[in-house]
């Protein structure tokens, strides 16, 4: 039996936020990953999770967002359905991790950050994501592309679009 | 998927277990997989120490503390709950070596927990992965769950009475700054990832309060390792003073990137050209960023060294998280050290000014410097500005953004000048900034 009131998940994400509060010390631990599980299925942090995450931690919404702010990965607007990120720090850089950017930018039509009309992707450039030795590589939601080309990305990017694309949940 | 490569030069130990599908739980168990903690158990929390001291393990994170030593200091007795944690929060550019003991020998991981634990005395252990791991996590759940089922975790482990010991898992949420220990412990409480002043340190005063022992996944990987075949023949393997063996990742410009496991003090010119096949395409070597992008760069004439802590150090570097970049001679010095700035100014966490200051205005000086408004001046500040960041600030991230920067001013300062005398990158890679653009603007990321 929930403690709070679950009005935005569903089922089975309520089902886990009311497990994660017991496993640690102190529910507030919960914190980090609860935002992230939320954002997997809502799309961002909105300010209803906010809210009924701060209800089932016992925090100020100030507290969450104070949190929410911190992580490079939490994000407060909806991102496209799949995000494409980017790495272009050092060991990407020297393989080919800008090209990939660049054709991203061009054969997407957007910008840093910015997402298609068709809210399908999104695109960000992002800081190492510790697949250097399989540089350049982008990650596409959570599931990893290594030893990318431009042609090898647009042949990813294509199973996407086709919804045949691999992801992890 | 990463894929797995190999060198007749590796000494596998670590490794050993890769692509042998050593995440199922009878495989390792098969592959001798914990007998370690048992011979733990049986043989109490001072042998443990002792093997580990005598083993000559040293941090695998970048610091290269003893580990043996760390678990020493813990205190027997505390009112408190003790604490294990894994630091796999692997952020430092250039490397992904927990990446791959992650995804091929999970359990590993989970069996060098248990060991810390009995060491220490601690009943619960926490792993902590980087947010964009989410695979891997997947990965680490399913083994942990897999050790419950086992009676390998949980109570009465290994079915003896009283003998407790759990696991939690979960990743972060992007943040580099998180990997610092006290910062990691800070965003295990459900908080922004600052870094805690010290002392006092962990070992007193660590997660919730506790006496805590938080390593490197890697380093933690290595126990298992290090209690079968016994500290001594472990450290044999190493050179004096750093026992073992370690997973360097090698990536940029070689022949055959990947994470190679190589003994301590093994040669940085050898693991360029024999084992990582050499320079790729045939071009000339420019420089070496040796242990991820907070080490000092090294030139080309300069990597006839060893790899381990005390011979990089005195090579005037450091041997780090043990990513090894590799830099043709393409590369533009300025343009790299560009990109190193800007990510450190992206990840230092706005606690302290030395930091937080530092980072920016070296971004703004060098992104005005790349455009081409740069002046002799310039270098001389950048450098200053670095070496006054050096020790000021509560975590070593301040560290690891001036250090490297110093190292590109003074080895390769010619290359600044030339700069600055009007060469410039044939085709940039970072986007080049109007160079009258107010400062603030070009900061964002």
């Amino acid at each position: 039996m929930a403690a709070v009131e679950n009005t935005l998940f569903s089922p089975q994400t309520a089902a886990r936020f009311d497990k994660l509060v017991t496993l640690y010390p102190i529910k507030r631990s919960a914190l980090v990953p609860m935002l992230l599980y939320a954002q997997d299925e809502v799309g961002y942090v909105s300010d209803e999770v906010v809210a009924e995450i701060a209800k089932r931690l016992d925090l100020l919404e100030l507290d969450v967002r104070n949190v929410l702010s911190y992580y490079s990965m939490l994000r407060t607007k909806p991102a496209g359905k799949y995000n494409v990120q980017v790495c272009t720090n050092i060991s990407c850089m020297l393989r080919g991790g800008y090209e990939l950017l660049d054709h991203c930018k061009s054969t997407l039509g957007i910008g840093h950050k910015g997402v298609t009309a068709d809210g399908m992707f999104s695109l960000e450039e992002v800081e190492c994501i510790g697949a250097c030795c399989w540089a350049p590589a982008v990650q596409v939601n959570y599931d990893f592309h290594d030893d990318l080309t431009p042609a090898k990305l647009d042949a990813v990017l294509e199973t996407y679009r086709e919804g045949r694309g691999t992801d992890v949940h | 998927m990463p894929r797995l490569v190999s060198h007749p030069d590796e000494v596998k130990v670590l490794s050993r277990r890769f692509g042998q599908g050593a995440a199922e739980i009878d495989k390792y168990i098969e592959l001798d997989g914990y007998k370690a903690v048992q011979k733990a158990i049986e043989s109490g929390p001072e042998w443990v120490i002792n093997e580990m001291k005598a083993s000559g393990l040293r941090g695998r994170g970048g610091a290269g503390f003893p580990t043996g030593m760390k678990w020493s200091f813990v205190p027997k007795q505390s009112e408190k709950p003790k604490y294990v944690l894994v630091n796999g929060d692997e952020s430092e550019p250039g490397t992904c070596k927990d990446h791959i003991i992650f995804l091929h020998d999970p359990h590993a991981v989970i069996e060098g927990t248990m060991i810390a634990g009995l060491a220490i005395g601690a009943k619960m252990g926490f792993i902590y992965l980087r947010g964009e791991y989410r695979y891997l996590l997947k990965i680490v759940e399913k083994a942990v769950a897999d050790a419950y089922a086992k009676g390998i975790l949980g109570k009465n482990i290994f079915g003896k009475e009283g003998l407790d010991f759990d696991i939690v898992t979960q990743t972060g949420a992007g943040a580099y700054e998180v990997g610092e220990e006290s910062a990691l412990m800070e965003s295990l409480e459900g908080k922004r990832g600052v870094p805690r002043i010290k002392p006092p340190f962990p070992a007193v005063v660590g997660l919730y309060g506790g006496p805590t022992v938080i390593n490197n996944a890697e380093t933690i990987a290595s126990a298992p390792h290090i209690l079968l075949m016994g500290g001594e023949a472990y450290a044999k393997l190493g050179s004096e003073r750093n026992g073992g063996t370690r997973l360097f990742g090698i990536s940029g410009h070689v022949e055959r990137p990947g994470v190679y496991e190589l003994p301590m003090g093994y040669s940085l010119r050898k693991a360029i050209f024999e084992v990582a096949g050499g320079i790729k395409d045939g071009k000339k070597l420019k420089a070496v960023v040796p242990g991820g992008s907070s080490c000092p760069v090294l030139k080309a004439d300069e990597i006839d060294v060893g790899l381990d802590f005390d011979q990089m150090a005195k090579a005037g570097t450091m041997l780090g998280s043990g990513g090894i970049v590799v830099l043709d001679e393409s590369v533009s010095i300025v343009e790299f050290a560009l990109r190193t700035i800007n990510f450190y100014q992206h990840e230092s966490c706005g606690w302290c000014i030395p930091c937080r200051e530092g980072t920016d205005w070296l971004k703004k000086t060098m992104t005005r410097f790349h455009a081409g408004g740069g002046s002799k001046k310039d270098i001389d500040n950048m450098q200053y500005l670095a070496e006054n960041m050096l020790g000021r600030t509560f975590c070593p991230l301040g560290d690891a953004a001036a250090m490297p920067m110093i190292g590109f001013y003074k080895k390769f300062r010619s290359e600044f000048e030339d700069y600055v005398a009007g060469a410039r990158v044939e085709n940039p890679l970072i986007e080049i900034k109007p160079i009258g653009e107010p400062a603030l603007i070009g900061a964002a990321h």
